[in-house]
């Protein structure tokens, strides 16, 4: 049972995620982002890690994407943006992108293979309960630190999209 | 049980797939979108790490990408917005005033 939801989230994430590239319109490759970032979230089900699955999906394809669509939406891009529109230059030398990832995912999938992956999977909980008790004493300092990070995210973002300061 | 690979080859396939789109894609948007594809590719891996190791910092961690994630949009819409103000275009290869 727990494998056929596996294979079901996988192939929805990757499905979606494939989807994203796919679509000429960023507007629907967003909203196929947020069926992809849905389905990581069920993953996170699948290995207990609840209270990440639920902020994933109200941080991220809530807030996040709204704000994608929001400025999808906010800057009324023509019929086909990703236009191709006679700067082909670059038309080769972009797909030089396809054997550094294929050469990426051999590396990555050697690694899983060599490394041997000792114990068995334990039982613990991904409760909110368990974070905030990490998050509050042995990660105190990163989460206040986190703070000053938004802060200044949120001036920068202030100050690059006001016309004149 | 899931094995632990399954996960982890997951992972590096939706990693490949948001990097694929940051090569192929003119689109600064798409770019954008695009990182956060990887960046959930890596959440994934942190997630199934600690759920295999039974150690909650992996989880923690996951919760820091996500304000830096936060934070990466944010910023970078608002130069979206200012680059399609003075450009007119989001085609990234059109912003090459720095170039020669």
């Amino acid at each position: 049972m727990i494998q056929i939801l596996f294979f079901f989230f996988a192939a929805l994430a990757l499905g979606a995620a494939i989807n994203v590239l796919a679509q000429k319109h960023v507007l629907y490759s967003s909203l196929s982002l947020i069926v992809m970032l849905t389905a990581v979230s069920g993953l996170f089900i699948l290995l207990q890690a609840d209270f990440l699955a639920v902020i994933n999906v109200i941080v991220y394809a809530g807030a996040i994407m709204v704000l994608f669509v929001f400025v999808i939406m906010l800057l009324n891009l023509p019929a086909d943006p990703s236009g191709e529109d006679g700067i082909d230059r670059m038309r080769w030398l972009k797909f030089a992108g396809i054997p550094l990832g294929i050469f990426l995912l051999l590396m990555i999938g050697a690694t899983v293979w060599n490394v041997g992956i000792s114990g068995n999977a334990t039982q613990m909980e991904g409760s909110a309960e368990a974070i905030g008790q990490t998050l509050f004493t042995d990660y105190l300092l990163p989460f206040e630190l986190t703070s000053l990070l938004i802060l200044i995210a949120l001036m920068g973002a202030v100050v690059f999209a006001k016309k004149d300061l | 049980m899931i094995p632990l690979h399954w996960y982890l080859i997951l992972a590096a396939v939706l990693f490949l797939v948001g990097m694929l789109g940051f090569f192929l894609k003119r689109n600064i948007i798409a770019l954008l979108l695009s990182v956060e594809i990887m960046l959930n590719a890596v959440n994934l891996t942190f997630v199934a790490f600690s759920s295999q190791h039974g150690q909650i910092s992996g989880q923690i961690f996951v919760f820091f990408v996500l304000v830096v994630a936060a934070a990466e949009a944010a910023v970078g819409l608002a130069l979206v917005i200012a680059m399609f103000r003075n450009r007119e275009s989001l085609n990234v290869d059109r912003s090459n005033l720095l170039k020669w």
